[in-house]
């Protein structure tokens, strides 16, 4: 079973903290033994508009984007909003070590090694010949 | 005809800028109205001032080798593909990210010169901005 649950709604308290709208960015998140590695798009955030924190058990990603058309520009056509605000809420399993993640952004786009402690990892026992 | 599409009005532009969306699906034949068609990936919003057009796409995770900008007789297309990423090894918890090959068209007004189109790809964001052809200014001609 997994130890990384995605957490559909976000934290009450991020509701009204923000009145700008939110953009919940796509994820992947792979499993493997040692870890969980999560990929967020968040196409437009630069490195010091990321914020990264965990609270408790709940990581949670915000990310601040910084583009749009130039201010004299007028809209003739939009898919997106202009300077949108990524934010995306994980709870952590107990196995995860949250004081060991490590994250790097590039091109837009999050990568998150998230390792798991070393107890909650399986090993495998030799069986020693009687 | 096509200068109306990017006219000075505001809301006429909505109805009458048409794009094309050849995803993998090919769901739309010809130009479609934006308004009818669904959005396609990656996003993309236009904008015109007076000297220029810009419209930019949010595609992120490319490098910038693997996009192609290209104008066609007023059409600008912007062509790429999305590798799926090595690092996503193992038991998949989650797959909700856009990956393979993608290709939008956006129709330019007339004004538009092709010899003046940017593209620059940055934080996962590409921003193309075109120059719009400067309109003939009337110039008096000295009689000797």
């Amino acid at each position: 079973m997994s130890q990384f649950s995605v957490a559909l709604r976000k934290p009450a308290a991020t509701q009204a903290a923000d009145r700008r709208d939110e953009i919940v960015p796509a994820v992947d998140i792979h499993e493997d033994d040692a870890g969980v590695t999560l990929l967020a798009d968040l196409p437009g955030v630069p490195r010091d508009g990321l914020d990264i924190q965990v609270e408790s058990d709940v990581l949670t990603i915000t990310g601040n984007a910084r583009v749009g058309l130039s201010d004299e520009a007028q809209v003739v056509h939009a898919e997106w909003r202009v300077a949108p605000l990524y934010r995306r809420s994980f709870r952590l399993g107990r196995e995860m070590d949250s004081t060991a993640i490590e994250a790097t952004l590039r091109d837009g786009v999050l990568s998150l090694r998230i390792p798991k402690v070393a107890e909650a990892r399986p090993r495998r026992i030799a069986v020693q010949a009687a | 005809m096509r200068s109306l599409y990017f006219g000075a009005g505001a809301l006429a532009d909505l109805d009458s800028l048409r794009e094309q969306f050849n995803g993998l699906f090919r769901a739309v034949a010809g130009p479609a109205n934006l308004r009818a068609a669904s959005a396609g990936y990656p996003p993309v919003t236009v904008g015109t001032t007076s000297d220029a057009v810009e419209i930019v796409v949010l595609a992120p995770g490319l490098a910038s080798d693997a996009i192609q900008v290209t104008w066609d007789d007023g059409l600008l297309c912007i062509e790429g593909e999305r590798q799926a990423d090595v690092q996503a090894a193992g038991n998949v918890l989650s797959r909700e990210r856009s990956l393979g090959k993608f290709r939008r068209t956006v129709e330019l007004p007339q004004d538009a010169d092709p010899d003046r189109i940017q593209a620059q790809y940055q934080d996962g964001c590409l921003r193309i901005t075109v120059q719009r052809k400067r309109a003939p200014q009337p110039r008096q001609i000295p009689v000797h």
